[in-house]
C-alpha cells in the first residue's frame, strides 16, 4: 500500500494524458449548432437594393445557397468580405446577404465603398429574422441545401481555411 | 544566408543537447568525472549555439527579410524597429525558440553558480536539463522551424499581430518565459536528486534560490500580462481566467507553495517527498500551459498559433517528461523519508495547510480550464467555463491561505501553542477587524465582501508588523539600526512578498466592490457623468500611424466643472492585417484609473457622428500590479541572502540530517 501511494500522481497524469489525447483531435472551434438539420426559418423582407421587392427564403428552394449575415457597423464584416466578393465571382455558390440591424442607406453605402458579393441583399431592420437564425454575433453565415435545410453554419468571419475545407467541399457534396 | 547560419546553429545545439543529456548522466552512474565534466562545457556550448541562432532569426526580422516564411507571417517593412526585434518572439516559432534560449541561459546560469555542488549531483542537474532542451529543439526542428524559406520571397510581410505590437507585449514574453522555463531548475534538481537517492535540507537550500528567483520572473511575466490586457483589450478587466492566463497561473500557485515548502525542508528536513513532487508538478504544469497554448486544445482569445500536428509531439513529450518523473518519483520517493515530525500547531503545520490550499485552488483553475475538454472528450456536449466558476471555486479556498499568511511566520517551528500564537497575534488581529469593519463606510458603501478583503489584506500588514516588532524587542542588539541589521535579507524578502499580497488584495477588492462603468453612445459635445467626474466627448479626429490608421477620440475630464484633463483614446485599423484594436486612454492615480475606450462608431459617418464609448473609474487598480511586483522584489531580496552563497562550508554539517525516522515508525 505504501508504495501506491507514491504512483497517485503518475495515475492522475496518466488519465489527464488520456483525456488531452482524446482532445487533440477535436475543434474547440466547433459550436453546434441546433439550427444544422433543420428548415432554414422562413423570412420574406424587402430587397436592399430595389425596396419594392420582397425575397423569401421559399423563392431559393431549389437551389443551394449561402446566407451571410452582415452589417455596416460590424468590424469583422470587413474581414471576411473580400473573400466573399472572390467567392461571387466564382460563381460556385450564389451568396445571399442579411443585412442585419442595420440602415438600410448605410448599408448600401458599405457595399458601393467595399464591393457586393451578393445575389441579392434583405433588410432586417430590427434583427427579426436574426433571432430566428440565432445569430449572436455579426458575421455569420448559413449553408441551405436544395429542400430548404441548414447544412452547416460559420460563427465569426468566413476564413479562407473554413471556406475551403468545410464550405466549398458541402457546397459540391449538396449541389449534386 | 543568416537564416541557414542560424538553423545550422540550431542543429548543432541538438546534438550538443544529447550529448549534454546522455553523458554527465551516464558518467554520474558510472562514476566517470571524465564523462560528468563534459556537463559544464556542453551546457555553455549549448547556450552561445542557441543564442547564435536566435541573433540570426532576430537580424532576420531587423532586415526584413520575407524569403523567410516566419519572417513574412509576422513582420511588415512598415513595423517600428522595436517591434521587429519584438517580432522574433512575436509568432509560434519565434516564442519556441525564445523558450529554449530561455533554457539554455539558465542551464549556463547554473554552470556559473554551481562550483559547491557535488560533481555527480551537477551532472544529472545538467543532464536532466539537456535532455528538456533535446525535446524542444527537436520541436522545433522537426515541427516548428522558424528559418524555412519562402520560395520565391514574399514582396511583403503578413505584419505582426497588432494585439502584439505593444511595449508591455515586447517584454512580458520574456518575464513569463523566464519564469516558466526557470522551474526547469528546481524540476532538475529534484529528478537529479531522486535518481542519486539524496534528499537533505542541502539539496533544498541549493534549489531554493533558483526557485525563488524563476517564481518573481514568473510573477513579474503575469503581471506585465494582466496590465497589457487591462489598456489594450479596451474592456477594462485585468484577469480573464482565460486558458492561457491559468496556463501561466497554475505553474505560480505551485510555484508558490513550493517556495515555502522548500523553506521547511531546508530549515527541518521535512516535507521531501512533498517538495520533490511540488517541484516536478510546477515544470510539468510549465509545460502543459505550453501544450494548452501551442495545440489548439482550448479555445482562448490568445491563441495565436495553434496547429494540431504539434499538439501531438508536445503531448508525447509531456508524456515522457511528466510521466517518466512521475514514475521515478512513485518509485524512490518512498526511499527518501520524511523527515521530522511537528506538532498540529507549528509553522510546519501553518505551512502545510497553506500549501494544500495553495495546490487545490491550482487543481480547481486546472479542472476549470480542461472541463470543456473532458466533456467534450467524453461526447457530454461543449461548453465554457467562465468566471462564474472560478469566482466561486477560487477565493473561498485563498481566503484562509491568506489568513494563514498572517500565522506561519509567526509560529514557531515545530510547536507553536494555540495560547501563545493568540497573545502575539490579538493586537493585529483586533486592528485588521476594526479597520475593515470601519473603513468601506469611509470608501462609500459597506458590503461584506469589501469589508472582508479589506480584513485579509489589512491582516497580513498588521500580523507582519506584529511579527516585525516582536523581533526587534526580542533582539538583544542595540539601537534600531542594529536591530534591523539582525535579521537577514530573506526575512525582509518574506515581509515585502507578503506586503505584496496584502497591495494586490487591497486592489483587486476596492476594484471589484467600487468600480464603476458607463457604457454609452455618445454624439459630439455629449457629456456622462461617472464617479464624480464628468466625461464630454468632443468627436474624434484620423490620423496616419506608422504601420496603421487610427482615430483618435478627444474626452474632456472635469470634476466640479474645472478640467483636469483631456484623455485621447485610440481605434486604430493596422494597413496589412487589416485587423483593428483599442488603445484605451488611462489616467492613472494611485487613488485609481480614469479609462476611457473607443467601441463602434454608431453612425455612418464615422468622423462627425456618434461613438460608443467606454468610461470605467477603477478605484486602485494599479495597487494589483503593484501588489505583484513588490512580490517579486520580496523574492529577489530573499535570494540575496548571503547563506545561499556560503553553502560549501556548513553543508556538511546539515546534511547528516535524521531523515529515515518517521518513515520507518509510519
Amino acid at each position: 500500500m505504501k508504495t501506491f501511494r507514491w504512483s497517485i500522481p503518475l495515475a492522475l497524469f496518466i488519465i489527464l494524458l488520456a483525456f488531452l489525447w482524446v482532445g487533440l483531435g477535436r475543434d474547440p472551434r466547433e459550436v453546434p449548432s441546433p439550427l444544422i438539420g433543420k428548415p432554414a426559418p422562413a423570412f420574406r423582407l424587402a430587397k436592399l437594393h430595389a425596396p419594392g421587392e420582397t425575397l423569401s427564403n421559399a423563392d431559393l428552394k431549389g437551389k443551394v445557397w449561402l446566407l451571410n449575415v452582415w452589417a455596416s457597423w460590424c468590424v469583422s464584416c470587413r474581414v471576411e468580405h473580400p473573400l466573399l466578393v472572390e467567392l461571387a465571382k466564382s460563381n460556385i455558390v450564389p451568396v445571399y446577404g442579411l443585412d442585419y440591424k442595420d440602415d438600410p442607406e448605410a448599408g448600401r453605402g458599405w457595399l458601393t465603398k467595399n464591393g457586393d458579393p451578393y445575389t441579392a441583399s434583405i433588410v432586417d431592420r430590427d434583427g427579426r429574422v436574426g433571432i430566428d437564425y440565432g445569430v449572436y454575433g455579426v458575421p455569420e453565415s448559413f449553408l441551405i441545401d436544395k429542400s430548404g435545410v441548414i447544412r452547416y453554419k460559420q460563427i465569426g468571419p468566413i476564413t479562407p481555411e473554413a471556406l475551403q475545407e468545410k464550405i466549398l467541399p458541402l457546397v459540391r457534396e449538396l449541389q449534386r | 544566408m543568416i537564416p541557414e547560419l542560424g538553423h545550422f546553429a540550431l542543429i548543432l545545439a541538438l546534438l550538443v543537447a544529447i550529448a549534454q543529456g546522455t553523458l554527465p548522466m551516464a558518467g554520474a552512474a558510472l562514476d566517470k568525472p571524465r564523462l560528468m565534466g563534459l556537463a559544464r562545457p556542453a551546457a555553455r556550448a549549448q547556450f552561445i549555439l542557441v543564442a547564435v541562432a536566435f541573433v540570426c532569426l532576430a537580424a532576420s526580422f531587423v532586415g526584413n527579410d520575407f524569403s523567410v516564411q516566419n519572417v513574412a507571417a509576422n513582420s511588415n517593412s512598415e513595423l517600428p524597429l522595436h517591434y521587429r526585434i519584438a517580432a522574433t518572439w512575436g509568432s509560434h516559432e519565434g516564442s519556441l525558440l525564445l523558450w529554449v534560449l530561455m533554457l539554455t541561459g539558465w542551464t549556463f546560469a547554473v554552470t556559473f553558480f554551481s562550483r559547491n555542488l557535488p560533481q555527480a549531483l551537477l551532472a544529472r542537474v545538467i543532464s536532466v536539463m539537456g535532455l528538456v532542451s533535446v525535446g524542444f529543439l527537436a520541436f522545433l526542428l522537426f515541427t516548428s522551424n522558424p528559418f524555412d524559406r519562402l520560395i520565391p520571397p514574399a514582396p511583403e510581410g503578413r505584419d505582426l499581430n497588432p494585439l502584439l505590437q505593444d511595449p508591455g507585449m515586447v517584454i512580458h514574453p520574456p518575464m513569463l518565459y523566464m519564469g516558466y522555463v526557470g522551474f526547469s531548475v528546481a524540476f532538475s534538481f529534484a529528478i537529479a536528486a531522486l535518481i542519486g537517492g539524496r534528499l537533505d535540507a542541502t539539496w533544498a537550500r541549493w534549489s531554493r534560490p533558483w526557485t525563488t528567483v524563476a517564481w518573481a520572473f514568473l510573477t513579474i511575466g503575469i503581471a506585465l500580462g494582466s496590465g497589457w490586457a487591462y489598456y489594450t483589450l479596451g474592456w477594462g478587466g485585468w484577469w480573464f481566467w482565460d486558458p492561457v492566463e491559468n496556463a501561466s497561473f497554475m505553474p505560480w500557485l505551485t510555484g508558490t507553495a513550493l517556495i515555502h515548502s522548500l523553506a521547511v525542508t531546508e530549515k527541518r528536513g521535512a516535507f521531501k517527498s512533498w517538495t520533490v513532487l511540488l517541484a516536478i508538478l510546477a515544470f510539468s504544469l510549465s509545460l502543459l500551459g505550453t501544450f494548452l497554448v501551442r495545440s489548439g486544445v482550448l479555445t482562448s482569445v490568445h491563441a495565436f498559433a495553434t496547429d494540431p500536428a504539434r499538439g501531438v509531439f508536445i503531448l508525447a513529450f509531456l508524456a515522457i517528461v511528466v510521466g517518466g518523473s512521475l514514475a521515478l518519483f512513485a518509485w524512490r520517493a518512498g526511499k527518501v523519508g520524511l523527515g521530522g515530525g511537528f506538532d498540529v500547531f507549528s509553522r510546519e503545520s501553518a505551512l502545510l495547510a497553506n500549501n494544500i490550499l495553495l495546490i487545490v485552488a491550482m487543481a480547481s483553475v486546472l479542472l476549470g480550464t480542461l472541463y470543456p475538454l473532458f466533456l467534450d472528450a467524453l461526447n457530454l456536449g461543449k461548453i465554457s467555463v467562465g468566471p462564474p466558476y472560478f469566482d466561486a471555486v477560487f477565493y473561498p479556498l485563498l481566503a484562509p491561505a491568506v489568513f494563514l499568511m498572517g500565522i506561519g511566520p509567526i509560529a514557531r517551528w515545530s510547536r507553536a501553542p494555540l495560547p501563545e500564537l493568540a497573545v502575539r497575534l490579538k493586537w493585529a488581529l483586533a486592528v485588521a477587524v476594526v479597520t475593515a469593519v470601519a473603513l468601506p463606510f469611509v470608501l462609500g458603501r459597506w458590503t461584506p465582501l469589501v469589508a472582508l478583503g479589506l480584513f485579509l489584506a489589512l491582516w497580513i500588514v498588521a500580523s507582519s508588523a506584529a511579527n516585525l516588532w516582536q523581533r526587534l524587542a526580542g533582539s538583544h542588539q542595540r539601537g534600531l539600526m542594529a536591530k534591523l541589521a539582525a535579521n537577514s535579507p530573506s526575512y525582509y524578502g518574506m515581509l515585502v512578498a507578503h506586503l505584496g499580497v496584502a497591495v494586490f488584495i487591497v486592489g483587486v477588492t476596492l476594484v471589484k466592490g467600487y468600480e464603476r462603468e458607463q457604457d454609452v453612445r455618445m454624439p459630439i459635445g455629449e457629456s456622462v457623468a461617472a464617479g464624480g467626474y464628468e466625461f464630454k466627448f468632443l468627436g474624434v479626429t484620423p490620423g496616419p500611424g506608422p504601420n496603421y490608421r487610427a482615430v483618435t477620440g478627444t474626452v474632456e475630464v472635469r470634476k466640479d466643472g474645472r478640467l483636469i484633463e483631456t484623455l485621447r483614446p485610440e481605434k486604430r485599423i493596422y494597413n496589412a492585417s487589416g485587423q483593428t484594436m483599442t488603445i484605451a486612454a488611462i489616467a492613472t492615480e494611485l487613488t485609481g484609473d480614469r479609462y476611457v475606450s473607443l467601441g463602434e462608431p454608431l453612425s455612418n459617418d464615422d468622423i462627425s457622428g456618434a461613438w460608443g464609448v467606454r468610461i470605467y473609474i477603477k478605484p486602485f487598480v494599479d495597487w494589483i500590479w503593484m501588489g505583484a511586483f513588490l512580490m517579486a522584489l520580496g523574492g529577489l531580496f530573499a535570494v540575496s541572502d548571503r547563506r545561499y552563497r556560503l553553502v560549501t562550508k556548513r553543508k556538511v554539517a546539515v546534511a547528516a540530517e535524521p531523515a529515515a525516522t518517521v518513515a520507518a515508525a509510519e
